[in-house]
């Protein structure tokens, strides 16, 4: 991981501008102080898994029903969910921002961590756009998702390259 | 032993305007007899997934009676959504599991386990209640009275098994089938034709 700052609440901020509904989600290390922060957040409603493959499957009948959801899962649960993402993303054409915790992920590419060293590669594989976030100053870029997504009727990643911050650390 | 039809004769009889989400050999008893196509979504390029989906639609709409027509090979794939949905707890959702201990798509092979009891697995997961029938006049019986209660509840069917051997149908017109029916249940579920074209097939 970078050391770059980012912090959960600045996330919710963004998801509450798009009006998301529910965040569906498998925790991992990295995204533990956002699970933490987003329990507070009355406008979102939390959506565990037990496997990342149903991820994708739950937010298609949320959004089918009429709701807004994003879904946040760790990039070797990505892995997992692969086929989900064909058959029920992809195939489908579902306007989908995937929040994906880019364990691994240095920036210098010569990670140890093969969970970081294929994120991109497969996201390619998959022909699923995507932007990578490491801190606070990148959260500009979040709205940017969710209009692609809407746009193009396809699932858009938003790969979360650092770990989120604890509240009130600087 | 209870048949697909019969099963899904029973059910469509107390459906109401519940929602179905059915996959498998189940979506095709059941394309036959619902009589409100709009309200149905048949599962395909999905791996087992039916009960994930139903569980969003019910979150979604929880004022929305949501009937999951799921199979025993499926759920043993998606077994840990068992526990999802009953983490969420949903009212409104009905999962029924047609249990014939074989792959019927596939040409009738077993499943690992073929003598899972996938009610004893619901209620140790905290569903709210779960139900075993083997024979069609003790299921028609009792479903109108269940579907009145709270849910999460799931419905255990043992059923005769009917194993394929004429393959899946995997045209570009077949794929397009599903695509098109959760639009049409967005529509009909929200009132918005707002979910255009997207993806290879639509």
């Amino acid at each position: 991981m970078i050391n770059g700052i980012l912090h959960p609440k600045n996330v919710i901020d963004q998801l509450v501008r798009q009006k998301v509904s529910h965040y569906v989600t498998l925790p991992d290390s990295e995204t533990a102080h956002m699970y933490e922060a987003l329990m507070a957040e009355p406008s979102i409603t939390v959506v565990p898994v037990a496997r990342e493959g149903e991820a994708i499957p739950v937010a298609a009948g949320l959004f089918i029903a009429g709701q807004n959801p994003v879904i946040s899962i760790q990039n070797a649960g990505f892995y997992e969910a692969g086929d989900a993402l064909r058959g029920l993303a992809l195939g489908i054409g579902l306007p989908l921002v995937m929040f994906i915790g880019y364990r691994g992920h240095n920036r210098k590419g010569d990670t140890p961590d093969s969970a970081a060293a294929f994120l991109e590669p497969y996201l390619h594989l998959w022909r699923v756009d995507y932007f990578v976030i490491e801190s606070d100053d990148d959260l500009e870029r979040v709205p940017l998702a969710f209009e692609r997504a809407a746009a193009t009727n396809q699932p858009f990643a938003v790969a979360i390259g650092t770990e989120y911050a604890k509240e009130g650390v600087e | 032993m209870i048949t697909y039809e019969n099963a899904c004769r029973i059910i469509n009889r107390s459906r109401g305007s519940a929602v179905s989400v059915t996959t498998m050999t189940q979506t095709k008893y059941w394309n036959e007899i619902s009589e409100d196509p709009d309200l149905d979504i048949g599962i395909s390029n999905g791996m087992s997934k039916a009960s994930s989906i139903a569980l969003g639609v019910a979150l979604g709409k929880p004022e929305t009676t949501v009937l999951c027509l799921d199979a025993d090979g499926s759920l043993l794939m998606n077994l840990g959504s068992l526990a999802t949905v009953a983490g969420m707890g949903p009212k409104n959702m009905f999962h029924f599991v047609f249990n014939n201990g074989i792959y019927a798509i596939t040409g009738g092979q077993p499943v690992p386990a073929p003598g899972v009891e996938y009610a004893e697995v619901a209620k140790a997961c905290g569903y709210s209640a779960s139900y075993r029938f083997e024979d069609t006049e003790t299921f028609d019986n009792n479903l109108p009275k269940i579907l009145q209660s709270e849910g999460p509840v799931l419905i255990e069917l043992i059923v005769k098994g009917e194993p394929q051997t004429d393959g899946v149908d995997q045209t570009w017109e077949s794929n397009a089938g599903m695509p098109r029916q959760l639009r049409a249940l967005r529509k009909r579920l929200t009132g918005k034709d707002d979910w255009g074209a997207g993806g290879p097939y639509i």
